[in-house]
């Protein structure tokens, strides 16, 4: 079934009996040519490129508990292309230009809203950094506007502007920046490669990783063992418990990111802001909550939830740059596991193991990529030659030292991002 | 979660910056070659569960702790000096 409006039309006067489910439910076949490890927004769009751009659709994902149910289930939904290394920058401006036209390729409305995104700053070298990420990104090909206090006051005229720690001096405003329904995407992504013959396998954990002389040979899973002649690991803040299966190590810590929502409010926040006392970011969701977060606790965790300092410290952000949401109550917080590289940057690359390729390392910001990932990740693992976008994101680069993409310039190395 | 520092006693996580795996207490000789140097520096164990790592007590003694922590659970199962627990057993 195509998604348009004159089926909701029909449906809202059928008793919307006639819509049909998004995908099938497959049993899990003996052999694949090529498996994708992980059923997140980046596993399923791998699954999607690969089905769409490359035509290969005997591909199994395999998810060991329900679709869409990790970190693409559970984030603060921005969409932005504001990175200024070379690397991150063709990387994330290739991501926001297939999202723009994300919702005609999959037939699914993945609500993405181009509501702009400003990331407000503090002090002259502040103002200094983001001219120049400004200048970043206009060179790139994509937007960027430098907005002084007055120009912000403008768009934002609820913040408080009498701070004595972090006055705003201004803002970089993205205009081409947003969020989108997380869910959505990967519903999106999901059905469009089921509907071309992707099994998407769920409750389906991998145990084991086969290997034959150097090359794999399939996987061992909670439904009994699949061979396959390709495998991708896509699995986020557990890349480094599946590489051990395989027998290898990552460069990735694995920490602990929380973020909340309060009860739903009429619409009164209209973009994303970011603030700089702690990494403080914040929009509104369609369903009116407010969607904010800050820094990572800042130790290794697997625990999916987050400590209570943390928490008191992104409180006292939120209502410091917006007093007029002192009152809102908090409904809910949750913590992801983030799978954390040294120098910030995201791997996608082969490993020694033939046939084995790895994307993982997203850091705390790899919703915005769900579809650059997919499509360059599917790119490499059809053609077995990195995409240009993503090509720099090599697994050996902390050994080489070539193409470190270390954007808060902090060093590459673990617990500094 | 609350760390024992061995000099101070039970103090809130906030006093504490975190190092993270207690590899740092092996660090290579600075003729080791690159591989040396990246499983020392990148490579680190990052499995759930148990896991020797380093925290510094900032806000209190000043002491290096090496911390025995569940990845998963946050429960605290050791801390000792790090000076005086020795190199070589993470």
């Amino acid at each position: 079934m195509r998604f348009n409006g004159f089926q909701i039309i029909k449906q809202g006067l059928t008793g919307n009996r006639g819509w049909q489910v998004h995908w099938r439910d497959p049993a899990p076949k003996d052999e694949y040519d090529i498996i994708v490890i992980g059923g997140g927004g980046h596993g399923l769009a791998t699954a999607h490129y690969l089905s769409s751009v490359h035509g290969l659709t005997n591909v199994a994902v395999l998810e060991k508990g329900y679709l869409g149910g990790g970190n693409v289930g559970r984030n603060t939904t921005i969409v932005r292309a504001n990175y200024m290394l070379p690397g991150n920058s063709e990387f994330y401006s290739h991501s926001l230009k297939l999202w723009e036209g994300l919702e005609e390729d999959l037939n699914y409305n993945v609500m993405h809203s181009q509501r702009g995104i400003i990331n407000l700053f503090h002090n002259d070298g502040q103002r200094d950094a983001f001219a120049r990420r400004g200048n970043a990104m206009v060179n790139q090909g994509d937007d960027a506007i430098l907005l002084d206090t007055a120009g912000v006051r403008e768009v934002l005229p609820y913040l408080n502007y009498d701070q004595t720690r972090f006055p705003i001096y201004g803002g970089l405003y993205h205009k081409r920046g947003g969020t989108a329904r997380h869910d959505a995407v990967a519903w999106g992504f999901a059905r469009a490669a089921s509907g071309r013959g992707v099994d998407l396998i769920q409750n389906c954990e991998v145990t084991g990783v086969d290997i034959e002389a150097g090359k794999v040979a399939g996987v061992q899973t909670t439904r009994g063992a699949i061979k396959a002649k390709k495998i991708g690991m896509v699995v986020a803040g557990r890349s480094s418990q599946l590489a051990e299966m395989a027998g290898f190590r990552l460069p990735i810590e694995s920490h602990v990111l929380q973020a909340f929502v309060t009860e739903g409010l009429k619409p009164c926040i209209d973009h994303v802001i970011t603030y700089g006392m702690g990494h403080f970011y914040i929009s509104q969701s369609d369903k009116g909550g407010l969607v904010f977060g800050g820094d990572l606790d800042m130790y290794s965790s697997y625990a999916s939830r987050g400590n209570l300092p943390l928490v008191e410290h992104v409180a006292e952000a939120a209502v410091t740059l917006m007093p007029m949401i002192s009152k809102a109550k908090m409904l809910r917080s949750w913590g992801g596991i983030m799978d954390m590289t040294p120098d910030g940057s995201f791997i996608m690359d082969k490993t020694h193991i033939e046939g084995l390729y790895v994307n993982c390392g997203w850091c705390y910001g790899g919703f915005k990529a769900t579809p650059a990932s997919g499509h360059c990740f599917a790119h490499l693992m059809a053609t077995d030659t990195p995409h240009p976008a993503a090509e720099k994101h090599r697994l050996d680069r902390f050994v080489t030292g070539r193409h470190i993409m270390d954007e808060e310039t902090t060093g590459a190395q673990h617990n500094l991002h | 979660m609350r760390l024992i520092c061995p000099i101070c006693g039970a103090r809130d996580r906030r006093e504490f910056y975190y190092q993270g795996a207690a590899v740092a207490l092996e660090r290579p000789v600075p003729e080791a070659d690159a591989e040396v140097w990246d499983n020392y520096l990148h490579l680190r164990k990052n499995l759930p569960g148990d896991l020797e790592e380093l925290w510094s007590h900032d806000a209190g003694c000043g002491a290096w702790l090496r911390v025995t922590r569940n990845t998963v659970t946050h429960e605290i199962k050791a801390v000792v000096l790090a000076a005086e627990s020795g190199r070589g057993t993470s």
